[in-house]
């Protein structure tokens, strides 16, 4: 019977978290029982079983990282049970190991090795499968360069290492920038001292990894009193995610827009809709404001695709939340299709699935744009970072009273800041700044937005 | 190649092959042409044109449709000191004659301890995608290539087919000669006087540094067209032209994939046991090191292939396919899809 390995679950799931056992060994299996949780770059999902059995082992320990395609658990004829007697979970320092729990030569303590067993099988008892992917190539540059390519999350096929991975490895290590994602963090990994390096970033580094090159010159350097706070799959996704978008060429258009009608508007429409229980929120209206200025420019509303520009027939908007574990980017799939109403009611209902860590895969898909608003804390402006492959995020600050002439009287008006973050390879900047103007416009006159 | 390639000309891959077929006879008395319509009917595809007519009966022969007796005739005919050149129709009849072919002519010389050597040369195109359903489209090249004591040269330009028929008629071992149906009528430079190709060696017929498509013959011009096509998108794809598939110039392989640490091997024969799993295998022993990603293949699906032109065309290895596997690779989206992966 084959193991149960770890699906991929997403399209750029690398590796999952296994958060949770909820069968055990032993446990009587049916096929399409709930195995495990798996924690993915995007959500928490179920890992089910194809096959009828007896649960015999599990290969990997609660909160290991396990590579697409790696063996997690293996289900038989109850013939060949593994007893794992502790399945703790795994320390709550630690990220997690980048290899299941049994593979021998792990730079991880293994928490829980099972014991070998009396009716041991060859099979069983070898390594299972914990080896890295890499590319041969990838593994002669690294021995060159005396990079431990533990220390790498690949980015090919299957999270295979190649030479691209490697030599941004290389790359880092000689700006003394860490590597951006986690792996290797040794599983007894003390919160201060020796590993602090990790601090900056969501595991060991390149160098701290590297047992050949511990004396780097240019390595990181930081104060030995720094604490180590491990981090979550969504934020180390999310620092992978934005450091690659670093480099896609970029800029900024910033545009300053009136919203004293909007403001009013919203007020208008506020009250009228009190008797069905909804409120529009002024990110509501940027966000339908939004989606209807990009279905008149589909210039904008599209990616850059490795040689074509990928222009996209709906326009979803990815709305940023900030939740306890991190930035989430649920999306409200064609806004341009939907009442100020349905927006505001469904963003809503997002954003709470999303604080709650209930946002499905699906709900975080397909994005097509992105907003993210400020205006609550306050902020005047600033610029966001894309969401890639969106080729534009809109970064809107609070409104402010800014001192206007109105009728030959001095007199206050709402005003808000918007910054456009575009990417240069699909936009240039005329296109953009019309897009910015159009958007403005209607910002400014709010009863078109509901039209 | 030598002498002087001051002046060329553009003629057909067809035209090429004709005129060195009229060279070499003009140029030794020894070689003769046998095969099947090959002299008054000029050629089942008019590579013999106009030749009977030159040179007469007794260098130009008729055969009958007896496949195993005209080469055999050949063959015996080489022993003694003649230069044959047969045309068998399409590589579909060798069959027929493959006793002749891998027990006599690859092996005599080695079993008569160099007494004899066997100046033959075997033409004969390959290649499906004409709708000739079957047993009448195949590519197998391999087949012959597996042989020791023969050698298979597959030119894809009318140069290399100048060239290389003109070194395998001067070649004193047993040459197979592969042409292919759809290359007789491409156009290409040639230059003019006498050019005598290394039998053995291949060709980076276009450089580049990303990933390296291998291929020969009809597949050659194909590699071409998607390594331009992909190179408007920003990829650098370096062309191998085999030239040769036995001996196998691996030197060439090896070199051109320790640049570019990704390879795809775009092949007109079936995926198992073709011509792609040998240069799949010359790489992985020559220069694993520098793989970056596993060597593909993009050869014709596993079926007798079909007659219907719609399901023919799925069969055969097209650009589209190449392009799709390159990109793969390569780890680049797939073009066609406008999926977001966000």
């Amino acid at each position: 019977m084959p193991d149960v390995i770890m699906p991929r679950l997403s399209d750029t799931m690398e590796e999952g978290e296994l958060s949770r056992w909820i069968k055990q060994v032993g446990d009587e299996i049916h096929k399409g029982d709930v195995l495990a949780e798996i924690e993915t770059d995007k959500a928490t999902m179920d890992l089910e079983a194809f096959d009828n059995g007896i649960l015999e082992q599990l290969l990997v320990v609660t909160g290991a990282l396990v590579p697409i395609g790696a063996p997690v658990a293996r289900i038989g004829d109850g013939s060949n049970i593994v007893a794992d007697g502790a399945e703790p979970a795994a320390p709550a320092a630690t990220p997690a190991p980048a290899v299941p729990a049994t593979t021998p030569d792990a730079s991880a303590p293994a928490p829980s090795a099972p014991a070998p067993s009396g009716t041991s099988d060859p099979a069983t008892s070898a390594t299972p499968t914990g080896e890295l992917r890499t590319s041969p190539l990838a593994r002669k540059i690294g021995r060159e360069h005396g990079i431990d390519l533990h220390s790498i999350v690949g980015t090919g096929p299957q999270g295979r290492i190649t030479r691209t991975d490697v030599d941004a490895a290389i790359a880092d290590r000689e700006t003394g920038t860490p590597t951006p994602t986690p792996t290797s963090a040794p599983a007894a990994q003390p919160e201060t001292g020796a590993a602090a390096q990790s601090a900056t970033a969501p595991g060991a580094t390149a160098t701290s990894a590297t047992p050949s090159s511990g004396a780097t010159p240019g390595g990181p350097r930081t104060a030995t009193d720094s604490v180590a706070v491990p981090v979550s799959r969504i934020r180390a996704v999310t620092a992978r995610r934005l450091t690659e978008s670093q480099a896609v060429p970029h800029f900024f258009l910033t545009r300053i827009v009136d919203v004293e009608r909007l403001v009013a508007f919203r007020t208008e429409v506020n009250a009228s809709l009190t008797a069905l229980g909804t409120k529009v929120s002024l990110n509501d209206l940027f966000v339908r404001a939004s989606a209807m200025t990009l279905r008149a420019h589909p210039a904008v509303n599209a990616s850059w695709g490795a040689g074509v520009i990928l222009r996209h027939p709906h326009v979803n908007v990815g709305v940023a939340v900030a939740t306890d574990d991190g930035l989430l980017v649920p999306v409200v799939v064609d806004a341009d299709q939907k009442s100020l109403s349905a927006i505001a009611t469904e963003t809503r209902a997002l954003a709470g699935l999303a604080r709650s860590g209930n946002l499905s895969l699906a709900q975080m898909s397909g994005g097509t744009f992105s907003i993210s608003n400020l205006g609550m804390f306050d902020i005047d402006s600033f610029t966001a970072v894309l969401n890639p492959p969106e080729a534009g995020i809109l970064a809107i600050g609070a409104a402010k009273d800014v001192p206007a002439v109105r009728a030959g009287a001095l007199v206050t008006v709402p005003m808000v800041t918007m910054t456009l973050t575009a990417d240069h390879r699909v936009l240039d900047g005329a296109v953009a700044a019309a897009f910015l103007r159009d958007l403005a416009i209607l910002l400014e006159d709010p009863l078109r937005i509901v039209l | 190649m030598t002498t002087d390639i001051a002046t060329t000309r553009t003629i057909t891959y067809r035209q090429a092959l004709n005129e060195t077929l009229r060279a070499e006879l003009e140029h030794d008395e020894k070689v003769f042409l046998i095969g099947e319509e090959i002299g008054v009917f000029e050629g089942s595809y008019k590579i013999t044109a106009g030749l009977l007519e030159a040179f007469g009966p007794d260098r130009v022969l008729d055969a009958p449709i007896a496949e195993e007796g005209f080469v055999g005739a050949a063959l015996g005919a080489a022993m003694l000191g003649m230069r044959p050149v047969v045309e068998i129709m399409t590589i579909n009849f060798s069959l027929i004659a493959i006793d002749q072919i891998v027990n006599h002519a690859a092996k005599m010389r080695s079993m008569f301890a160099g007494q004899v050597s066997i100046p033959l040369v075997i033409r004969m195109p390959g290649g499906g995608g004409q709708q000739l359903a079957a047993t009448h489209s195949q590519n197998l090249e391999v087949w012959y290539a597996h042989i020791p004591g023969l050698k298979v040269v597959a030119p894809s330009t009318p140069a290399d087919a100048k060239a290389l028929l003109t070194a395998a008629i001067r070649d004193d071992d047993p040459v197979i000669f592969l042409e292919n149906l759809s290359l007789y009528s491409a156009k290409g430079e040639v230059p003019d006087g006498e050019q005598i190709a290394e039998i053995g060696k291949a060709a980076v017929v276009k450089p580049g540094t990303d990933l390296t498509i291998v291929s020969y013959s009809r597949g050659t011009t194909t590699a071409l067209e998607v390594a331009r096509q992909l190179e408007a998108e920003g990829l650098s794809i370096e062309v191998v032209d085999l030239r040769s598939l036995r001996p196998l110039d691996r030197d060439t392989i090896c070199a051109s994939v320790q640049k570019t640490g990704h390879a795809v091997v775009f092949e007109d024969d079936w995926l198992s046991y073709g011509i792609g799993a040998e240069i799949s295998a010359t790489i992985g022993e020559g220069v694993f090191d520098f793989l970056d990603a596993p060597v593909r293949r993009v050869a014709a699906a596993e079926v007798p292939l079909p007659y219907a032109k719609s399901l023919e065309r799925a069969a055969l290895p097209s650009s589209a396919d190449l392009a799709r596997v390159v990109r793969e690779v390569l780890n680049l989206a797939p073009v066609s899809s406008a999926s977001i992966d966000n």
